[in-house]
């Protein structure tokens, strides 16, 4: 709680604006920021003579529903009807607008209090200024549609007749302002639509790659197809002189996937003839080490790991060997899971325009704030000299939490001064330029006393690192359930090298731990006798607290009993034994992003694979669901994709340094006639509100192998799911 | 060369090699950017357009053998009667998550009710399948074009 003091003044401050507007500009300090430094948010709210209200939106829409939820939370205290609310997006600074990374599920538990309180502060203004126009004492006003009423008097009036007196008032004292009783709010709570939805369906320009400037040119930029690989020499003249080819450049990069490899871009007046001109590239590359990596040597390399003395502990607690030496019962089993790519349907692309040593960026970033020190650095320009703009985004998923195409971007455009450039990538680009979520191997073993206790855990994670420590998203967290539950566990990891850019993919880390962990304790339950929600509910014991780090809240053993009950009863799990013989239930817990999820699957083998007939959800994510429609449609989305990663075939392999998968057809999806039911529940606890667009993605797939296990006998160890693993 | 392209009802002429993809001489030459890139494969479907009334992939559909066809896009799909119908229903039912595929989506769906004006899960199964979601907005999908199949009954 290193909340900086404001005086009020900084606060808030409400003034005139053309027109006879009134601008509040409200700045709260953000508390307890997982970032580490204090941070301030800066809203705007913008009344209008006839009552409109213009509300902020400070972060990036990816579709998890901040665009319309974080002004929401301000129309709310503000008091004010959503149908005079206009949203307009922000630009991204984060001197002005603090966070606005779209990420790890932060939004809503970072500003569920200080957006409300920024709302509530110019609710207080032009109370106060309705109070001293009638001489009447601000507590016995009340408000409402926009509107400031005087129940004694019964007279009223609207909040932009009110400009000119709220701007002249003091701004209150942050401490002193009330929020709503949860029993009174009326648009938080109520299930609202995107604010972007009527435009999307209109096909209105809102995308990066829908964004044009006069004079733009559009350029794709062929890099090494093994990361890291430099350039050696390429028929730039050849190629320069084909048809609609305005600029063939090279690129020099810095060598590192965040920022810049080596690449030529050709730049057209037409994307089509800058990609056809790219078939005509010949590029010779220097591969060096890197050609030297392959999913094979990696799998090679892991069961050789697995059999001997791990790199180091994550977690060491009790006396392994004497609880192993000692146990009624073992279990052992090794898991493994592939690298996956993101494929957001829209294709990483960012808009660039240097000029006179500054540059303006258009970008379908996550993550603005890095994407600035990145272009900083590549371009030698001091952060203040680059604007960045949010478009709206055609998918996140982790992708563009990284924002190497925005470096890209920029390095042509600095090429090119005074000339606008679009960069898009081609589908197998994207495909094969991503950070991908790494791989992993497991070999767990498992203690049981007499009574099929759980006496002790072991884990040797074979994961991808660099200098002794796990690359980007191949950390195993030392909390790893059911670490931290009982006294006797050993977390231990062994690194692989790569050269594979690893990054996050939604609920990152928690994607893959959730299956072994969760898809063995399964194998452990049926070990000791018992079922999974069982053998959790024993391994949680009392309801109590355990700590999860300085900038996390700590695990609270009875809100995971909570969805665990919950979903144990609408999923009829004690009747599973009564389905039809090769039919079958699985179920899973996980929490992750803060929130706690628990899930039954029911599934049978169709034509040899895996068809999922239903998935229940059971979630607490708090005292409120914010929009309520919003979080299911996080969860269904969560849900499907989960599957998605089990069975519809996406795994990322690599010959030779490079990506072998080029497209939808060899990197799936899942597709409509894929679609289970999903009925989604929540638990409401009296805990502050925290984010939905991840949560519910993990406990899915294990959910789904252990249903596959109870349905046919066969016990999933590797993703992704195939008919072999049936025949 | 000049070709002549019957788009949304207005003939419109593209100086462009009669290989270009319509996609993106929709995109890049007529300025309209409704129609979406997504593989460049036909594997998506975020191209989706009508050609004489058929859903048919932008990206696959070289601009020399589109002269002379009607082509609807979804800056115009809810002059129909049932782009009408379904493009209501899909802001009714908040189906856009993200957003990015939703036009390629909402062209195969009133193909779909145009000529079904009843379709059963099988007939949307049939009809979407060659349509990605990335968000997974499947349940939605099929809750409004049943929706939309509704509003037409009634109407």
């Amino acid at each position: 709680m290193n909340a900086p003091i404001l005086s009020r003044r900084r606060f808030l401050s409400a003034s005139l604006v053309a027109g006879g507007g009134l601008l509040f500009d409200l700045n709260i300090p953000l508390a307890g920021a997982a970032e580490g430094a204090p941070q301030i948010l800066t809203a705007f709210v913008r009344i209008l003579p006839d009552n409109r209200v213009i509300i902020g939106a400070k972060n990036a829409e990816i579709g998890q529903g901040a665009k319309t939820m974080l002004p929401m939370l301000i129309a709310e205290e503000l008091d004010v009807d959503w149908a005079q609310v206009t949203i307009e997006q922000t630009h991204a600074d984060q001197k002005i607008f603090g966070g606005q990374t779209a990420g790890g599920s932060r939004t809503t538990p970072r500003e569920w209090l200080p957006t409300r309180k920024a709302g509530a502060a110019a609710r207080a203004m032009l109370v106060a200024a309705a109070a001293q126009i009638w001489g009447v004492a601000p507590a016995t006003l009340k408000t409402g549609s926009g509107k400031v009423s005087d129940p004694a008097s019964g007279r009223s009036i609207s909040y932009g007749a009110l400009a000119a007196a709220a701007a002249q008032q003091p701004a209150p004292d942050p401490a002193t302002l009330t929020l709503k009783d949860p029993k009174d709010f009326r648009i938080i709570g109520q299930s609202i639509g995107g604010v972007d939805t009527p435009a999307i369906v209109a096909g209105k320009p809102l995308f990066g790659i829908d964004f044009k400037l006069p004079g733009m040119l559009f350029a794709v930029l062929e890099t090494c197809p093994a990361f890291g690989g430099t350039f050696k020499s390429a028929n730039l003249d050849e190629v320069k002189a084909l048809p609609g080819v305005a600029h063939v450049l090279t690129i020099k990069g810095d060598g590192t996937p965040e920022s810049l490899f080596d690449g030529v871009a050709i730049l057209s007046t037409s994307w089509w003839s800058a990609n056809q001109a790219r078939e005509a590239l010949k590029i010779e590359w220097d591969m060096g080490a890197v050609s030297g990596f392959s999913t094979e040597g990696y799998a090679a390399q892991a069961a050789q790991r697995l059999k001997g003395k791990a790199d180091g502990d994550i977690v060491r607690a009790g006396d392994v060997d004497a609880a192993f030496a000692a146990a009624a019962k073992t279990v052992s089993a090794q898991y493994d899971y592939p690298f996956l790519a993101h494929g957001t349907l829209e294709p990483q692309n960012c808009t660039a325009l240097f000029k006179d040593g500054a540059i303006e960026i258009w970008a379908p970033t996550q993550n603005p704030e890095s994407g600035r020190g990145l272009v900083a650095k590549a371009l030698n320009l001091p952060p203040d000299k680059i604007r960045i703009n949010f478009t709206r985004i055609g998918g996140g998923f982790g992708r563009r939490l990284m924002n190497d195409y925005m470096v890209q971007a920029a390095a042509i455009a600095a090429q090119v001064p005074g000339v606008p450039v679009k960069l898009l990538f081609n589908r197998q680009q994207d495909i094969q330029r991503d950070f991908y979520r790494p791989a992993g191997w497991h070999g767990f073993r498992a203690a049981l006393d007499k009574g099929g206790k759980l006496t002790a855990f072991h884990d040797h994670f074979v994961t991808f690192g660099k200098d002794g420590k796990p690359v980007r998203s191949a950390e195993m967290p030392a909390t790893e359930i059911p670490a931290g539950l009982i006294d006797t566990v050993l977390l231990e990891q062994s690194f692989l090298a790569t050269n594979m850019p690893t990054g996050w993919l939604r609920a990152p880390g928690s994607n893959a731990l959730a299956f072994v962990t969760q898809a063995f304790l399964d194998e452990v339950a049926q070990a000791a006798g018992k079922d999974l929600p069982t053998l959790m509910l024993e391994l949680l014991g009392e309801p109590r607290e355990l700590p999860r780090g300085p900038n996390a809240p700590p695990f609270v053993t009875g809100r995971a009993k909570g969805v665990i009950e919950k979903v144990v009863a609408m999923s009829g799990w004690a009747d599973r034994g009564k389905l039809p013989k090769g039919r079958g239930k699985g179920f899973a817990f996980y929490y992750s992003h803060m929130g706690y999820f628990a899930e039954v699957l029911e599934v049978a083998l169709v034509d040899g694979m895996p068809k999922v007939a239903t998935v229940w959800v059971a979630g607490d994510v708090g005292s409120q669901i914010i929009n309520p429609m919003n979080a299911l449609h996080q969860a269904q989305g969560s849900v499907i994709e989960g599957l998605g990663q089990a069975l519809a075939g996406q795994k990322i392999t690599q010959v030779a340094g490079a990506v072998e998968q080029a497209n939808f057809d060899t990197h799936p999806l899942q597709r409509i006639p894929d679609t289970p039911q999903i009925i989604v529940e929540f638990v409401k606890t009296d805990y502050p509100p925290t984010g939905m667009g991840e949560p519910a993605l993990p406990p899915v797939i294990p959910a789904l192998v252990n249903a596959l296990h109870a349905a046919t006998g066969k016990r999933i160890r590797t993703l992704p799911i195939v008919p072999e693993m049936f025949a | 060369m000049a070709i002549s392209l019957k788009v949304n009802g207005q003939t419109r002429s593209v100086e462009a090699d009669p290989a270009k993809p319509l996609l993106w001489a929709l995109r890049e030459d007529l300025d309209m950017v409704g129609t979406k890139f997504g593989c460049g494969a036909g594997l998506c479907g975020a191209c989706t357009v009508h050609i004489d009334g058929n859903p048919a992939r932008a990206c696959q559909t070289p601009i020399g053998e589109a002269q002379g066809m009607a082509i609807t896009t979804i800056e115009a799909v809810a002059k129909s009667d049932a782009g009408k119908r379904i493009s209501d229903a899909w802001v009714k039912l908040d189906v856009p998550q993200c957003g990015y595929c939703q036009a390629g989506q909402i062209m195969s769906a009133t193909a779909l009710l145009a000529t079904t004006p009843n379709p059963s899960d099988e007939d949307i199964d049939a009809a979407m399948m060659g349509n990605l979601c990335r968000c997974s907005t499947y349940v939605r999908i099929r809750a409004a074009i049943k929706d939309a199949a509704r509003a037409g009954a009634k109407a």
